[in-house]
């Protein structure tokens, strides 16, 4: 019910009060009334609620969160590789030989 | 990464992988509580992310989830759902809603019953179409069977802010919007008949996407304060889930209890202050309103203000709208689900008398229910 699609504004109308947003490949209008003058501008990702342009998406922000998890995937590969390592110098056989 | 694009605001917060190095992550952070830690996620959608990407077996044996309240079709309760049932069936008129009502069963049948019966229903993705609605059908009159939480109710305050405006004399309304934190004060607040105590099974919280993007993470604020539950609001993606989980953890090593946002991206402290307005500009708050399911929860429900009662289709049709209450079945234990201290599958009438197309209690009535979700995705657990 609350559920909303994150969309890329490509085209907003003359009087402002409504633009064309792009879903994955689908373009719809969106009621711009939540929102405050000018505030929306073509190139914007918005959330996309029941036909309304309920708020911006804060680029740097998303930016942000996908480079903590990618700095996280990095230090838990690096994590398993030191690992891999150690199991390896604690191999009994490997110390036999 | 240089720029953001579309796909990633999908992709990169549904990945695989960063769902498993979270749950790495979580089960470290968990090995240092001695203790269980049950985190509510108070929302439908969450729920739904939840059993749709099995996060629940990611957890560790410590950490568990509970589901809440925050599916604002499941709990309506009955009367209300005959209350609309009612007015499709008049004759000059038009009743206007969202799709996720059409199946819901009231003490007559569902909406999509009284269609078959004759009665003009229409279900609608936006609540702008009335407009077009109307004015196609001059000599009828349109009543919006408005639902929803804090998400969805500014939009109804922007049609009713079109409709005055542009004099438009065949719209009319049926207010049924409900508030989220007032019904997790009650949840923390309730009691226990079982074992005559309070209610202790919820932790902390993790607190609704959409709704807190238009009021705001400030609406939590006494839940550290003056209940002691740390409250961090996520995403509704996999990803931002299991963040959010971790952040909640984190928040009992460290000794802290705060409100934080995972949700950065869209969520702010303030919210989207020019909807707030709109809703404080044409609603006011019911003293009760009655959820399915957890019963009368004090200030949770808004009604449009007294000069705006010309177009309040409660008032104008008083006369044929039931203000009985129907009590819920017997056997139904939704409302001890929805405040933790019972599992979907512990009701006896689970998956057999009570299921997704024929539901007798609230948690199964739509796919963001917690037993509708469990109904769903159950054999993966």
């Amino acid at each position: 019910m609350c559920l909303s699609i994150p969309s890329k504004v490509v085209k907003i109308s003359e009087d402002k009060t409504t633009c064309i947003v792009d879903t994955m490949g689908v373009q719809r209008e969106a009621n711009l009334m939540m929102m405050a003058e000018d505030e929306v501008k073509v190139g914007d990702y918005v959330l996309l609620h029941i036909g309304f342009v309920m708020n911006k998406i804060d680029e740097k922000e998303a930016l942000a969160s996908i480079e903590t998890y990618k700095e996280i995937l990095e230090l838990m590969d690096e994590e398993e590789r030191r690992q891999v390592i150690l199991d390896d110098d604690a191999c009994e056989n490997r110390l036999k030989s | 990464m240089k720029s953001l694009e579309l796909k990633n605001l999908y992709d990169d917060f549904r990945d695989g992988k960063t769902i498993k190095a979270y749950a790495k992550l979580i089960k470290q952070e968990a090995k240092k509580i001695e203790r269980n830690i049950n985190i509510m996620e108070v929302c439908g959608g969450h729920t739904h992310t939840i059993m749709k990407y099995g996060l629940p077996q990611l957890m560790p044996s410590n950490v568990k989830f509970i589901h809440g309240p925050g599916c604002p079709v499941c709990i309506m309760p009955k009367h209300r759902i005959d209350h609309a049932y009612i007015l499709a069936m008049q004759e000059d008129v038009i009743l206007v809603t969202l799709g996720d009502m059409i199946k819901v069963p009231g003490s007559k049948g569902s909406l999509q019953d009284a269609r078959s019966k004759g009665a003009d229903v229409r279900f609608v993705y936006s609540p702008m179409e009335c407009v077009k609605i109307a004015k196609e059908n001059p000599n009828k009159k349109v009543i919006f069977f408005a639902i929803g939480f804090e998400t969805t109710t500014p939009m109804t305050a922007a049609l009713i802010d079109f409709v005055i405006k542009q004099n438009i004399k065949n719209i009319f309304f049926h207010i049924n919007h409900v508030t989220v934190p007032e019904v997790m004060e009650e949840l923390i607040n309730s009691r226990d008949e079982h074992i005559d105590s309070y209610n202790n099974q919820i932790d902390a919280f993790l607190g609704p996407s959409h709704v807190s993007v238009i009021a705001g993470a400030k609406i939590y604020e006494k839940f550290p304060r003056v209940y002691k539950r740390p409250v961090v609001v996520s995403g509704f993606e996999p990803v931002d889930v299991m963040e959010g989980v971790l952040m909640v953890l984190k928040q009992f090593n460290e000794g802290r209890c705060e409100v934080e946002i995972q949700y950065k991206r869209a969520v702010t402290y303030e919210g989207n202050i020019k909807a707030q307005k709109m809703i404080e500009h044409y609603f006011e708050k019911a003293s009760l309103f009655k959820w399915r399911g957890l019963g009368n929860v004090p200030n949770s429900g808004w009604r449009l203000k007294k000069e705006f009662s010309h177009l309040d289709a409660e008032v104008i049709y008083k006369d044929v709208l039931p203000i009985e209450e129907i009590e819920d079945h017997k056997l139904c234990i939704c409302g001890d689900i929805l405040r933790g201290m019972a599992h979907p599958t512990e009701c006896t009438i689970f998956g057999t008398a009570c299921k997704p197309n024929s539901p007798v209690g609230s948690c199964m009535v739509s796919s963001e229910g917690a037993c509708a979700a469990y109904y769903k995705y159950g054999n993966l657990l």
